[in-house]
Parts: structure tokens; C-alpha cells; sequence
């Protein structure tokens, strides 16, 4: 009846030398066939162009296999051929929620090659951004991940927080979610006047709808019924995958560079670290409103910390990074940031290689998705918290 | 007492006359009765739809439509529009004409079940005997055109949201006609109007306190709402949809007019089951319980109207259906997603025994009163 050829009908979507099978499941009347079933790349569900290819007996999944690279823009190429002040701007792009933790990693890489020492309100003010830009990215989560369980309400609560969030570091920075503002020896300008006033009063209004997060979905019967004992990633398996942020802090292991590896002035104040017992897509969740919490709380000590001063540095009017390599590792809202940099004196990175989160989390996705029902798959999928930019970079 | 009033209810039934019954004629009564479900198909839905859109957005810190007509008010006049004016796409791998009918096969029953439901007092299509029996087995036919889509759509998304359907609707079939039948034998009618005329002439044992159905039977209508939104395939058990999951479920590969149909049949199917939950347990058309509608104190009884009364009743029946939508819609926006799994669970485990329990009670309590 159509052109179609036999394996174009049962498997529709792959593409002709994909590799595919048939195989027979069961005995008797009741053997069935694999059903091979393509997510993505564009998924409601995948938030990007991130494709996951599932092999299902029924609804289960029998193995999981992402296939990524769609949104691949070459960022480490491009960096090579930008100046410091170019790579800014450049990024705060590949994880486009947390625009500000990325310049933040590139400024302290070249910062630490030249060997230069940060004004301090510079520093006070960098973590003061870095931690509304965490409130930011996790506020997001919040919203897609229910919004994933079939929650439509929160995502528009979160959104309402964000907007106030991102109308206060607009004032400052003039960007929205790229903010270039970092700049090597400091950040741009100084904070524009009523910031921290209107910092201190977000903090208590953000506080307080957390409550209604915590009601909405924490407490919700189905919620809880939908993620607990869903996607357990044991911390070893965590680790061996590289693994990082509140995904493996859900886990149970403390780790975040800020307080293992503090930078910036996270060594003087204290760092709550939320953690979780068992690692499954509730406990994910748990993590992710710990963090905010924990993020709310900084920001209040930051604000008690702040002082006069200048926010940047007298630089050349082209800044050039001696000879030499160095690796900064930050603890970025999804997890660990490294930027290996890598230059031969000259006014762009030799190398600059990058280590994002994203990445080395969606590595676990196989390995969680084996066995799962189809709405598991999107509960872990949902709760491996990526952004697909940060993966294909 | 009860034997009494149900018998008087039945006697009632057998001259229930439509308004619609004007002369002796038989063209004109039946083309009246086809506008007037027609009107009621085409109109209700978009009231309900325009609730839902505006209540969501109250609860959602936002506003809702505010361009379209007043206060946004033919957001969904203007997406049909949208609808018939868009591309109508059948898959080549698709079987077309299964695939072509299954909207209409999903609609159709929905708007007969109409037929049957009173919305004032006089004010309805049909009274059939068997009115109750009639609506749940007509609207159990839309599953069959929601697994035709499915099945036809050669989509795999598609065929997971049809079979999911498929299951859901079945599971949920038993508690709903569990929880009915219980109505059906305290009335001693399955005639609608009957139902709600006996709900009129209900007292409580022992005294002369006037009830509707939703008190003596509130788990029965705790267990008909819950298995009426599961069959509606309305969220937190919209698992055939599960837009994060399958894209749309069975209506993926739907577009232009026959998925409007299928959103029709949503919304319809909205203002059936608040209908029948209206009819069943809120005292269909009256305002309190007890009191009859004012103008409605003729000499045939409390259903013995003017058109005033008539009117009223409507309103009060139109009223009804809403609350029950509105309640749809909180759900809708309060909760996640419920696994297939689990919603299977629930029903059979649940659901079923309760409803089995509904009914040897008010058998029960009917033999013993």
C-alpha cells in the first residue's frame, strides 16, 4: 500500500544502518516483541534536543541508550579564538541557567594564572550572584520537574519567584539569563544602589514560598508515591559516572567544592550542605530545595559580610594569561564546573577545556533507566537534573 | 416510607412530560428536542472550558484568556475557529479510515448521552425507563474510538496512550456502575427524572428531613467522582494523555478539526459526567434540598412548573455541572500524575471493594427501612 519498507513500518524513526532488533520475549501465546521507542530529540520531556532511545517490553524498559551531540555549538573550539573578555560573553551559554557560575569559573581560571589577588567586595559580590543565579537554576527544576509528573501548577509558582529574582539582577547586570558581569580582576560595575536592601527582602519572601513548595509537592501523596524508591543511584555507582551536585548529594555523600574546596570567600561563612538517604528521585528533589534554602541562607550572610570597596582592578586594556595551565573546579547549580585553561601567553585560551555537570550526570541515566516503567523513565529523567546545552557544549 | 415514596416517584415517571411535547405532532417535538441538545453540545462545553481556563489561571497566579469577547470569554470560539482552519494531516503509515472515524466514534456517544439528562423540570430530550443503564453504557463506547485512534495512528506514542486508555476505562467502568447502580436501587428507578424525583420525596428514616443522595451515599459519590475523572481521562489520572510521557498520548498525530473533536469530547464529556453527578446525588434541579422552586407549587406537585420555575431549575442544574467541573479542575491543578500501575491498583483494590460495600449497605438499609 505505501513505499514503506517492512523495517521502516515497525520501526519508524530510525534511520536506515541504525542498528535495531526484533527480539522475542516470553513463550507460547503470550511472546512478545521488543518495541524500540525514540524520546527526543524533541521531547516534552527532554526540555532540549536530547534523544534517548529506549528498548521496551510492553512499558518497561529493557535498556536505555541517550544519544546526545544535537545542540553540540563547539565552545571549546570558539573560546580559542576570543579573548577573555569575548569568552565571557560566551560561557554563560552553554549552561544557559546558571550564566553567571560559568564566567565566575573562566575569572578565577585566568585570575589564578596571572596570580591576581580580587578586591574583596569583588568577591563578596560575585558569591552574593552566584547564589542568586543557584536560586535561579533550581527554581527551574523545581518547576520542570513536577510540571514532568504531571504537576502544572508549580511551574508557574516558580516562575513567579524567578521573575522577581531576575528583575533585581537585571538592575544590576543588565542581563536576564546572560549576564556577563564577571570580568577578569573583578566584575563590571558596582552594584546599583537599594540592591541589597531588595537582596535581604527576597530572601524573606523566597523563604517563605518554599513553604508552599514543600506542601505542594513534598507533601503530596502522589508525588511521593510517584518518586520514592524510583531511580536510586547507589553513591559508588554515583561516583564511578563522576556524578555531581545535588544529584549525588541525594545520595548521601556531602561533597560540594564550596565547602571541600572553597573558593571565593565561602571558607569564612558557613556552607549547609543538604543531603539525602537513599539516593531515588525524591531524595533528588529533597536536595534540590535544600539547596535553595541553603542558597537563601549565604545570601544572608553575604549580605552581612559586604563591605565598601572597589569591584574590579586596573588591567591592561587587553589581558593576557601567561604560559602556563591551571584547572578550576566550582561548584556550579547542577554540580561540578572545571575549566582546564590552558595558554601560551598570547590574548586567547591555548585550550580551554570544560567539565560541565550536565554531561557527567546524563552518563547515569542507563544505568538508572534499566528496568523502569515509561513514566519512571521520565521521573529519572526529570530528576537527573541537565540542561542539554551543558551536555553537547 | 421508602417503598411509598419511590412508588409514588415511579407513578410520576410514567407522566413525566417533556416541555418539548408541544402538540400532538412528531416532527416538531423531535426537531425541538435536536436544537435543544444540539445547543446544549455546542454551548456547556465552551462554559465549562472558559471555567477551566479561568480558574486555572486564578490559581495559577496569572489571568487566563482577557483578548478574546469579554473578560476572554470566546477564547474557545476562537480556537475552533483556529482548529477548522488548520491542515488536516493523516500519516502515511496510518490506516486512514479508522483512523478518520475515531474522533466521531469518541464524540458521538458523548452527545447522547445528553439525550437522556434532565436539566430543569420538564426540561429533557428523552425519559427513558432505563435512562441510567442507557447513559453508562453509550458513553463506554468512546473508549473504543480513543483505542481506534490510537491503534490507527501507527505511532508509538499513540498506541502506549490508546492501550493505557483502553485499561484505565475498563478498570474504571466497574466502580462507576457500582457506585450508580446504589442510586438507582435507593430510587427504585433508573430513570434520571425519576432518580431526581425520588430525591425530592426522600426523608430520613423516622423523621421528615428532606436529603439528597449525596449525604446517605457520600462514599458512593466520593467513588463515582473519582472513577468519573479517571474516566475522563482528566488529570491526576490523565496517564493516556501524559503530555511528558507520550507528547499527547492518542491524539499525537491528530490535528485541525478532529483534534478539536477530540477536545470536544473532553469537554463534553466534563458536562456529561457533572450532569449525571447532578442528577444522581445533588438533587438534579433543586436549589435545597426540601423546598420547592419558587413558582413551581402547581397542583401536579413540587415538579408542577412555570416557565419561570423551568428556567430556575436550569440555571440551578447548569450551576450544579459547574461545581462539579470546577472541582475537576482544582484536581487538575493540584496534583501529579498518577502511575498506570498505581491507578490500576486503586481501582481494583480500592475502588471496587468500596463501591461492593456501598451497595450492601444501601441494600441493606433499603430492605430494613
Amino acid at each position: 500500500m505505501s513505499e514503506l519498507s517492512t523495517r521502516e513500518r515497525i520501526h519508524p524513526g530510525t534511520a536506515p544502518g541504525e542498528d535495531y532488533h526484533l527480539e522475542i520475549v516470553g513463550e507460547g501465546d503470550f511472546a512478545t516483541a521488543d518495541m524500540t521507542l525514540s524520546i527526543g530529540p524533541a521531547h516534552p520531556a527532554t526540555h532540549g534536543v536530547f534523544r534517548i532511545v529506549l528498548e521496551m517490553d510492553g512499558e518497561r524498559v529493557r535498556s536505555a541508550r541517550p544519544v546526545i551531540g544535537y545542540m553540540h555549538r563547539g565552545f571549546e573550539k570558539l573560546a580559542e579564538y576570543r579573548d577573555y573578555r569575548q569568552i565571557m560573553a560566551l560561557v554563560n551559554r552553554h549552561d544557559w541557567l546558571s550564566g553567571f557560575s560559568n564566567e565566575l569559573g573562566v575569572a578565577l581560571a585566568v585570575e589564578q594564572l596571572m596570580e591576581f589577588e580580587v578586591p574583596d567586595r569583588a568577591q563578596w559580590i560575585r558569591m552574593l550572584m552566584a547564589e542568586w543565579n543557584r536560586v535561579l537554576n533550581h527554581l527551574m527544576f523545581v518547576g520542570s520537574f513536577a510540571l514532568e509528573l504531571g504537576a502544572i501548577t508549580p511551574m508557574f509558582y516558580a516562575f513567579r519567584e524567578r521573575e522577581d529574582i531576575q528583575h533585581m539582577m537585571e538592575a544590576a547586570t543588565g542581563g536576564r539569563l546572560h549576564f556577563t558581569y564577571n570580568q577578569v580582576g573583578g566584575v563590571k560595575i558596582d552594584l546599583p544602589k537599594g540592591f541589597l536592601r531588595t537582596s535581604a527582602e527576597l530572601t524573606t519572601i523566597t523563604r517563605k514560598r518554599l513553604v508552599d513548595y514543600r506542601d505542594l509537592i513534598l507533601g503530596n501523596e502522589i508525588f511521593q508515591a510517584r518518586t520514592k524508591g524510583v531511580g536510586a543511584l547507589p553513591t559508588d555507582v554515583a561516583l564511578s559516572f563522576g556524578v555531581t551536585g545535588p544529584t549525588l548529594q541525594a545520595t548521601g555523600l556531602p561533597e560540594d567544592s564550596r565547602v571541600t574546596e572553597p573558593y571565593l570567600k565561602y571558607g569564612e561563612i558557613d556552607v549547609p550542605v543538604p543531603v539525602g538517604e537513599n539516593g531515588d528521585a525524591f531524595d533528588r528533589f529533597f536536595c534540590l530545595l535544600g539547596r535553595i534554602e541553603a542558597s537563601l541562607d549565604i545570601i544572608d550572610q553575604v549580605l552581612d559580610h559586604i563591605g565598601p570597596g572597589p569591584v574590579n582592578s586596573k588591567l591592561p586594556k587587553m589581558v593576557k594569561a601567561p604560559e602556563g595551565a591551571t584547572y578550576v573546579r566550582t561548584e556550579n547549580p547542577l554540580g561540578q564546573l572545571g575549566y582546564w585553561l590552558e595558554s601560551d601567553g598570547g590574548r586567547t585560551p591555548w585550550r580551554l577545556k570544560m567539565r560541565t555537570p550536565s554531561f557527567s550526570n546524563v552518563q547515569a541515566i542507563p544505568y538508572l533507566l534499566e528496568g523502569v516503567l515509561v513514566p519512571d523513565a521520565v521521573a529519572v529523567l526529570g530528576s537527573v537534573f541537565f540542561v542539554v546545552g551543558d551536555i553537547d557544549r | 416510607m421508602i417503598e411509598l415514596t419511590s412508588a409514588s416517584a415511579t407513578a410520576f415517571v410514567a407522566q413525566a412530560v417533556s416541555v418539548f411535547d408541544v402538540g400532538d405532532g412528531f416532527v416538531v417535538p423531535l426537531l425541538l428536542k435536536l436544537v435543544f441538545i444540539l445547543a446544549m453540545f455546542f454551548v456547556v462545553p465552551i462554559l465549562g472550558g472558559y471555567l477551566e481556563h479561568k480558574v486555572m489561571g486564578r490559581m495559577q497566579d496569572r489571568r487566563g484568556p482577557v483578548e478574546a469577547g469579554p473578560f476572554g470569554s470566546l477564547q474557545l470560539v476562537a480556537d475552533g475557529i483556529k482548529f477548522i482552519q488548520k491542515e488536516d494531516v493523516i500519516p502515511r503509515a496510518a490506516d486512514p479510515w479508522v483512523f478518520a472515524m475515531a474522533p466521531g466514534v469518541a464524540l458521538v456517544p458523548v452527545l447522547l448521552v445528553l439525550l437522556v439528562i434532565p436539566i430543569g423540570p420538564g426540561v429533557f430530550a428523552l425519559d427513558l425507563e432505563l435512562g441510567l443503564f442507557y447513559a453508562l453504557a453509550i458513553s463506554s463506547i468512546s473508549t473504543l474510538g480513543i483505542l481506534m485512534g490510537g491503534w490507527a495512528s501507527a505511532n508509538k506514542f499513540s498506541l502506549l496512550g490508546g492501550l493505557r486508555a483502553a485499561g484505565q476505562l475498563i478498570a474504571y467502568e466497574l466502580p462507576l456502575i457500582l457506585a450508580a447502580a446504589a442510586v438507582a436501587l435507593q430510587a427504585g428507578t433508573l430513570s434520571l427524572v425519576g432518580i431526581v424525583e425520588a430525591q425530592a420525596t426522600f426523608l430520613i428514616p423516622g423523621t421528615d428531613i428532606n436529603l439528597w443522595y449525596l449525604f446517605p451515599q457520600l462514599l458512593g459519590f466520593g467513588i463515582f467522582f473519582l472513577a468519573a475523572m479517571a474516566e475522563l481521562a482528566r488529570p491526576p489520572f490523565d496517564m493516556p494523555i501524559a503530555d511528558s510521557e507520550l507528547v499527547f498520548g492518542y491524539m499525537t498525530e491528530y490535528t485541525g478539526i478532529k483534534f478539536a473533536m477530540f477536545l470536544l469530547t473532553e469537554y463534553a464529556g466534563m458536562i456529561v459526567m457533572g450532569g449525571l453527578i447532578a442528577v444522581l446525588y445533588l438533587g438534579g434541579w433543586q436549589l435545597l434540598p426540601g423546598v420547592p422552586l419558587p413558582g413551581c407549587e402547581g397542583a401536579g406537585g413540587i415538579f408542577d412548573c412555570g416557565w419561570q420555575g423551568q428556567l430556575l431549575g436550569v440555571a440551578v442544574t447548569l450551576g450544579k455541572m459547574m461545581l462539579i467541573v470546577f472541582l475537576f479542575v482544582w484536581a487538575r491543578v493540584t496534583y501529579p500524575r498518577l502511575r498506570e500501575d498505581q491507578l490500576q491498583r486503586m481501582a481494583w483494590l480500592v475502588l471496587v471493594p468500596l463501591a461492593l460495600l456501598n451497595l450492601a449497605v444501601i441494600t441493606v438499609a433499603k430492605v430494613v427501612f
